[in-house]
């Protein structure tokens, strides 16, 4: 309610009906078949990301370096495309960018992975470094080696031929391969949460990795898988940007997804089960923002704003749950 | 489970929210033409988009029963994840029946957006697809030749600089810009030449190239860097080839710290207003004329998909209701510049100055025109370097 409240004064502040404001919100994302099709577009990368960060967080590592591991899928995924332009076999090339995508994604985040363990490196400043050093290997790419000819932009690479884009729903947008990764995603870390060893594992390293040592396993070495199955599902994400959403590589080409599936993640108190549903969330406000300056004459980050205060109220909640219920939970 | 019922609630509450804001007022009943405007920056840039957004006020004031939207700052940066087509969509949805893209970036999205709305016209500004014939029955292109207007701004620059030292703030390298850097040049060394009557060889003419129509912090170089390093360095003339105004900016403040420096901004006809002391003049583009007939031609049913770059009117380049291309000159200009270069633009409208005229040699010292010989439209649209006699890059390396 005090979000509900906070937002809605920012929004009179701004000069806007805020009813008016919210109804375009909902009315711009999922209004119609193509706004779901935007949205979902938007959700994919989005899940994506944030299905990884689950790996990280349940063994108590904050991989802030997702963005750089996004950018870097994106980055393999395009050069393996570009050998695929004329080539006679384009659905292989396609098909190869994926796994790219993830191993870009993955050697990335291991990186950070090292560091930590083995550099003593906190992972948070090892992974925001490598985001600075992924996006300048991509600025680096994009006005140098992989320019469109006689051209020297920034605004991206060619677009690649249709016949190495990911398919589309006619009419809609949507690549429902990227919907299927997204989903078996989902599904693959629904398993591994509740049934692995390796689930379990992570949990206990990340609740008490000296336990875990006394066990005789080490948790360093859990720490590094985490991260590259982390960064294999960024990777993932940026390969969808580039092959189903962009059809090119351009210098934002993680779109802030990386950054934005953290705090999906927090929002949906670390669980699994609720994070495709927050994703969803953020990828309306993403999709409906842009209702706000075409109708209202607003700036569009306002959706930002609503954004950025639900993920507040939520965290100031979990918080609040959490001391209420200490005596049985604690932890 | 009190935890779960927390989130619960707040996922109930959520829905909640949802359906009671989906029900919306119904729009009026008489039906303006709408049309739609993508902007790749602010509307109130002072610059390039604001250019575009005013010609859209022009047209809802001069074209009875229209009625503009848009959305601005349309570019990767500043909106993250959407894409042309998608706000094209927005725009249909919104009842446009007419989509004026504005940026040479978004040619390939508008394009898309084309094929996949037949039934929507679209007018990609800068564009060339209907000369590579790659575009569909519903899009058309224009542009107006800025080639004038540079050519007035470099003119003005070498009439006016101490150091015989000229720096061109330049955006991203593509055909566009190396033909309106090479304008400027043109102007420029005319002056020097056949004004000044000083050897051509002594004007160094030097272009920096950020990568972008505008500053994105972290991926272009800054502008107001570049700016700075030109006037530090003995360029006493900035001139801007960007969408915004950061020459001029900094021009004033070395102007307040007391050096003799000006600067050319572009795009805008508003362009100098706060910056007057520091301020040649603007090269400006007034697209209220081509607008309106892209505008009465959709309306009517007399679409064509045609390449259209239109010109300054020679009678009166600055009259906003026939010239596309103008220049203003600033109150900086010198009065003895601002006479020879009235001069030089009733040359130019006569064509007693023609400065796309061979002998004119590219970078590498291919030949770009042979003696005696006059560019083609297709010739200067479409140049493959920068000229010989200006340094700065033609491409990326």
């Amino acid at each position: 309610m005090a979000v509900f409240g906070f937002t809605t004064g920012i929004l009179m502040l701004a000069g806007a009906p805020p009813m008016e404001a919210y109804g375009l919100l909902l009315k711009g994302s999922l209004g119609s078949g193509k706004k779901v099709g935007a949205v979902l577009t938007a959700w994919v990368p989005l899940t994506l990301c944030a299905v990884g960060l689950l790996y990280t967080f349940r063994i108590a590592l904050w991989n802030i370096g997702v963005e750089g591991q996004m950018i870097m899928g994106a980055v393999f995924a395009t050069a393996v495309l570009r050998w695929g332009v004329e080539s006679r076999l384009p659905l292989f090339y396609l098909i190869l960018a994926f796994p790219a995508a993830a191993l870009g994604g993955g050697l990335w985040a291991m990186g950070a992975g090292l560091l930590k363990t083995k550099g003593g490196v906190h992972e948070i400043f090892a992974g925001l470094g490598l985001n600075f050093v992924a996006q300048g290997i991509l600025l680096y790419l994009i006005f140098g080696p992989w320019k469109r000819p006689g051209v020297a932009s920034m605004s991206g690479t060619a677009p690649f031929p249709p016949e190495l884009w990911l398919s589309s729903v006619s009419g809609v947008r949507l690549s429902p391969e990227g919907v299927f990764l997204a989903a078996a995603a989902l599904a693959v870390t629904v398993w591994m949460f509740r049934y692995s060893r390796l689930g379990l594992v992570f949990k206990a390293a990340g609740n008490n990795p000296t336990a875990v040592m006394l066990f005789g396993e080490k948790p360093g070495r859990y720490m590094i898988l985490a991260m590259v199955l982390a960064g294999a599902f960024a990777g993932l994400a940026g390969g969808v940007q580039v092959a189903g959403v962009y059809h090119r590589l351009i210098p934002s080409i993680s779109s802030n997804y990386g950054y934005l599936a953290l705090l999906v993640v927090m929002l949906s108190n670390y669980r699994v089960a609720l994070v495709p549903a927050v994703a969803f969330f953020f990828a309306c406000l993403n999709v409906g923002g842009i209702q706000l300056p075409m109708v209202l004459k607003i700036d569009s980050s306002l959706a930002g704003v609503i954004q950025g205060a639900w993920v507040l109220a939520a965290l100031a909640a979990v918080a609040w749950l959490r001391k209420e219920g200490r005596p049985e939970e604690a932890r | 489970m009190r935890k779960n019922r927390g989130w619960v609630f707040f996922a109930v509450s959520l829905v909640i929210f949802s359906v009671a804001f989906c029900f919306q007022p119904a729009e009026g009943s008489d039906k303006p033409f709408i049309f739609g405007l993508l902007l790749v920056g602010p509307y109130n840039d002072h610059g390039w988009s604001q250019a575009h957004y005013e010609a859209g006020l022009t047209v809802e004031k001069k074209v009875p029963g229209t009625k503009m939207i848009y959305i601005d700052k349309v570019n990767p940066a500043d909106r993250p994840g959407v894409t042309i087509p998608q706000l094209a969509d927005d725009l249909v949805e919104k009842g446009a029946r007419l989509i004026i893209a504005n940026s040479d970036d978004m040619k390939d999205g508008t394009r898309e957006a084309a094929r996949l709305h037949p039934e929507i016209h679209f007018l990609h500004i800068s564009g060339d697809d209907v000369l590579t014939k790659k575009a569909p029955s519903n899009l058309a292109n224009l542009m107006g030749k800025m080639e004038y207007g540079k050519m007035m701004a470099g003119f003005a620059a070498a009439m006016t600089t101490r150091t015989g030292k000229i720096g061109y703030l330049g955006p991203l390298i593509n055909e566009e810009t190396r033909r309106l850097a090479a304008a400027c040049f043109l102007g420029a060394r005319y002056a020097w030449e056949h004004v000044l009557n000083r050897d051509p060889k002594a004007l160094d003419f030097k272009v920096t190239w950020i990568g972008f129509w505008f500053n994105i912090p972290g991926v272009t170089a800054d502008p107001t860097q570049v700016c700075q390093n030109f006037f530090n360095t003995g360029y006493d003339v900035v001139i801007s080839g960007i969408d915004t105004t950061e020459a001029v900016v900094v021009a004033k403040q070395k102007k307040q710290e007391g050096k003799a420096v000006w600067a050319i901004p572009y795009d805008y006809i508003g362009a100098c207003e706060g910056a007057s002391e520091a301020c040649l003049g603007v090269p400006y583009f007034n697209w209220g004329p081509g607008y309106i007939d892209f505008v009465k031609g959709s309306m009517s049913g007399n679409w064509e998909s045609k390449w259209v770059w239109l010109g300054p009117d020679w009678n009166n380049i600055n009259n906003p209701e026939t010239s596309t291309v103008g220049f203003l000159p600033g109150p900086a200009l010198p009065e003895k510049a601002k006479a020879a270069l009235e001069g030089f633009i009733k040359d130019l409208g006569s064509q007693k100055a023609v400065l796309f005229k061979g002998p004119l040699f590219y970078q590498d010292g291919s030949i770009f025109l042979k003696e005696g010989e006059v560019a083609t439209d297709a010739q200067i649209w479409y140049m493959k370097q920068l000229l010989k006699g200006m340094t700065g890059a033609s491409s990326a390396q």
